[in-house]
């Protein structure tokens, strides 16, 4: 297991070396010229091309490529062209209201969305689970904006019950953090409970037809012993693998997500830094996202063991 | 339940830091600005927001009054010599940048050279310019080669660049890298460890500021301070701002879309005004070096279809309070603005006369490439007019969508339109900005080293250079009469009216100063 860990590590080399490649030579054929921003109305061509060459947007792509990537191997992932500021202070910056808001939109996911799809293969054809499978198609139709701008009309406008919008960092307090968290994980949720639902029931209704439950149940296994202990536990790896997809799920819908709460996460900087083709900074946000997306793959990987003692790497 | 029971009916949360909250929030005015402070360099960037937080952090040496005339500000005195060459300034006693250090005449000479490197106006000052040179700790001279009577209205123009004065050593900064030091000498002192760009920014009150003993006169007189931290909220999705403003999260909105003001205009506890009165002038801008609008009969051509009145409604709804037309080339309700042709966009709207005109001009039917910005609501609307204007006159236009950031890039592009150059796009100019001839870009006739469209009019520069030296108002005027009349022969842009975008603040916040962008003194809550 170990060689495998090592094995899937040293695999990402190579992947994050194609993404940085991919993304930097998107990013440097892509139209738009931060200086042209920089510079504004009032500024002279020659303003502007003097503009370019200090930021050093003038030089070839290779040179910029490789200066780049040596910056990056040497732990450096440059300064924002705009603000001045390196780009791991931005993203150290944005980073917590992001892992919180995906943190808790996953728990509150998992939590709601898997014992409801156990629930609708229990009582598959019944009312029950016409209703979750409704809920599911209704979570995958309705886009995350038009959720988030429901939610904070009834609980905050209406109700008063929740902010509308914001972020407090977990170290001010937890019901602080969590009242500003409440109902963008809820809006951002709802397409990610819809996508655990369905995959749950499928699965379970799969395994709900095998023998060995069969065999449980005439041994006189209590039905939530049944569920949960014997069913669910074999449906896990499928449920497991489509929550680990849904981590990029997850990563888009925060980007539409944070705009709509105001919430000052990584997805909001990435959309910020493309508008304005600040390149260092949507260069490091693109490497760390497909960082842990790979990472978050291993991991689920590597979760199979525990459910699933017959897998061995 | 209200929200104040339902997370935290903990005891603990119920104690006393919660109250301490409330009576600090109190003193704190929450503020969404326009957009994101990327950067925060007044004379790197020209941006509107970063020269909104310059106002805030730097003083200047004049300001302008509610008339817009320049008022001594930084400057206890000033003096011009007879000859009108030597301008000699002495500073007020008790200026302190935000160390504490005090603010002197060399600060001020580094700072007066560094934004004359990058400024409109601050390059005709380093054409024109002899000497600086302090004559002692709080007095300097700026000796000039021949009279400039503008030059105080210059280093008090509150739009970019801004004349901000700095320390000496930061001012040294080369003039095209940005600052890194965040020293200013305003009322406010920018928290630049608090700063999150696209999150938030903070500035604290400047306790050793000393505001002038006057009343306060938009950016001149007094700048008392009533709020001990504003913080700068930047929320990009409007519908997410109208509900923070309606659920009192935040105090003052500065841009409130046009389609969400009847809600906002409901809320008993929210003011919708007007406080920019100088606004943005609209105006459409031609590329000039390439057919069809190298030729002025076709650029002429467009006036009688131009209906101002589409295009501010396009922009800003039907609430005429919102926007003014008639407006020509300089801001309406500024000194210079004049009726000079006007009759060009006011006389009755002939569609047939533009198509004739067209027609008479020789237009091909080659295609016209209009640049199409499509996340600026307020530009997107007058360009879909502009196209749609432009078809009905028998153009043949290829109306491009783009994001702004793109078209930045792409009006740059001297290569014809086929090869990726572009003939057309509409943008918004900031009244104070297009208010004189010498900051009024689209005016200039400087062709090749000139504002995007490149138009080339030796008239025009003549007459701009004959403002700078204009002795006094009556002559000023009478310039600005002749620039409005080449405007409707040589057809350099089309003004298409003032839009005057409203801001929405809490009733309770008042002393709200008109006249330019928000300004956070003299305002306070109750």
């Amino acid at each position: 297991m170990f060689a495998y860990v090592i094995r899937r590590v040293l695999a990402t080399i190579p992947v994050m070396a194609l993404v940085a490649l991919f993304v930097f030579s998107l990013l440097y054929i892509a139209p738009g010229d931060p200086a042209a921003v920089i510079a504004g109305d009032q500024a002279t061509p020659q303003d502007v091309e003097r503009i370019r060459a200090s930021l050093g947007l003038d030089r070839p792509f290779l040179i910029r490529f490789g200066e780049w990537v040596w910056n990056i191997l040497n732990g450096d992932m440059g300064v924002s062209i705009f603000t001045n500021l390196p780009v791991t202070t931005m993203i150290q910056q944005r980073i917590e209201p992001t892992l919180s808001l995906m943190i808790l939109t996953l728990i509150l996911a998992v939590s709601i969305a898997v014992p409801m799809g156990v629930v609708a293969a229990w009582k598959q054809g019944t009312l029950i689970d016409r209703a979750v499978m409704g809920f599911a198609v209704l979570g995958f139709s309705v886009p995350v904006f038009v959720v988030g701008y429901l939610l904070a009309y009834v609980f905050a406008l209406e109700l008063d019950w929740l902010p509308v919008q914001g972020y407090t960092a977990f170290k001010v307090g937890f019901f602080p953090w969590l009242e500003n968290l409440i109902l963008p994980s809820v809006a951002l949720g709802g397409v990610y409970i819809a996508l655990i639902a369905r995959i749950t029931r499928a699965t379970m209704l799969e395994v709900l037809q095998q023998d060995y439950i069969r065999t449980a149940r005439a041994k006189g296994a209590g039905q939530s012993n049944i569920l949960f202990l014997h069913a669910l536990k074999n449906a896990a790896v499928p449920i497991v693998t489509v929550i680990g997809i849904g981590i990029a799920l997850l990563i888009g819908g925060a980007v539409v997500t944070e705009s709509v709460f105001a919430i000052p996460g990584l997805g909001r900087l990435t959309v910020d830094a493309i508008l304005r083709r600040d390149y260092p900074v949507i260069q490091g946000v693109v490497l760390l996202f497909s960082f842990v997306y790979v990472l978050v793959n291993l991991l689920i990987d590597l979760a199979y063991t525990l459910f699933d003692p017959r897998i061995r790497y | 339940m209200r929200r104040r029971t339902l997370l935290q009916a903990s005891p603990a949360l119920l104690a006393s830091p919660g109250l301490a909250a409330a009576q600090s929030s109190a003193r704190t005015l929450r503020f969404v600005p326009q957009g994101n402070l990327a950067n925060i360099d007044p004379i790197w960037t020209t941006t509107v927001i970063a020269r909104n937080h310059a106002l805030m952090v730097y003083d200047t040496l004049f300001g302008l009054g509610q008339d817009f005339k320049p008022r001594p500000q930084m400057a206890a005195a000033h003096e011009v010599s007879d000859d009108g060459l030597t301008h000699r300034i002495a500073l007020r006693a008790d200026l302190r940048f935000h160390d504490g250090e005090r603010v002197t005449a060399r600060d001020c000479i580094a700072s007066i050279a560094r934004w004359s490197k990058r400024d409109v106006l601050g390059h005709r000052l380093s054409a024109l310019l002899q000497e600086m040179r302090a004559t002692a700790g709080d007095r300097f001279e700026i000796i000039l080669k021949q009279p400039w009577p503008g030059l105080v209205w210059a280093l008090g123009k509150p739009s970019a660049n801004l004349c901000a004065i700095m320390p000496e050593w930061v001012a040294k900064t080369d003039a095209f890298q940005q600052i890194t030091d965040y020293t200013g000498s305003g009322p406010f002192r920018f928290v630049a460890k608090e700063w999150v760009p696209g999150s938030i920014a903070v500035y604290e009150r400047h306790g050793a500021y000393v505001p002038r003993d006057e009343p306060a006169d938009f950016l001149a007189g007094g700048k008392q301070v009533h709020f001990d931290r504003v913080e700068w909220r930047i929320m990009p999705d409007p519908a997410t701002a109208a509900a923070a403003l309606q659920n009192n999260e935040i105090d003052w909105w500065e841009t409130p879309l046009a389609d969400l003001l009847p809600v906002l205009r409901k809320h008993k506890e929210i003011t919708v005004a007007v406080v920019n009165t100088a606004g943005a002038l609209g105006m459409l801008r031609f590329n000039h070096l390439h057919p069809p609008f190298d030729d002025p009969a076709i650029r002429r051509a467009l006036f009688p279809a131009i209906d101002q009145t589409s295009f501010m409604q396009a922009a800003l709804g039907e609430d005429a309070a919102l926007w003014q037309v008639p407006a020509g080339a300089f801001t309406p309700g500024t000194p210079l603005a004049n009726e000079a042709g006007l009759e060009a966009l006011t006389s009755p709207r002939d569609l047939a006369a533009a198509k004739r005109a067209l027609r008479a001009a020789g237009y091909d039917g080659r295609k016209v490439v209009l640049l199409v910005p499509t996340d600026f609501p307020l530009i997107n609307g007058l360009a879909e007019v502009a196209a749609d204007t432009l078809r009905r006159i028998g153009f043949n236009v290829d109306a491009q969508s783009m994001d702004w950031g793109t078209l930045v890039q792409r009006r740059a592009k001297k290569e014809a339109p086929e090869q990726g150059g572009w003939n057309i796009f509409c943008t918004t100019w900031e009244g104070l900005d297009v208010s004189v001839p010498g900051s009024h870009q689209p005016l200039r006739g400087n062709g090749g080293d000139g504002w995007f469209g490149w138009s080339a009019s030796p008239k025009r520069e003549a007459l701009r250079d004959a403002w700078f030296a204009a002795p006094d108002p009556t002559t000023e005027k009478q310039i600005a009469r002749e620039l409005q009349s080449l405007v409707w022969e040589e057809a350099p842009f089309v003004p298409l009216g003032l839009l005057r975008p409203p801001m929405a603040y809490r009733r309770s916040l008042t002393g709200v100063l008109t006249g330019g962008p928000a300004l956070f003194w003299n305002v306070r809550r109750g």
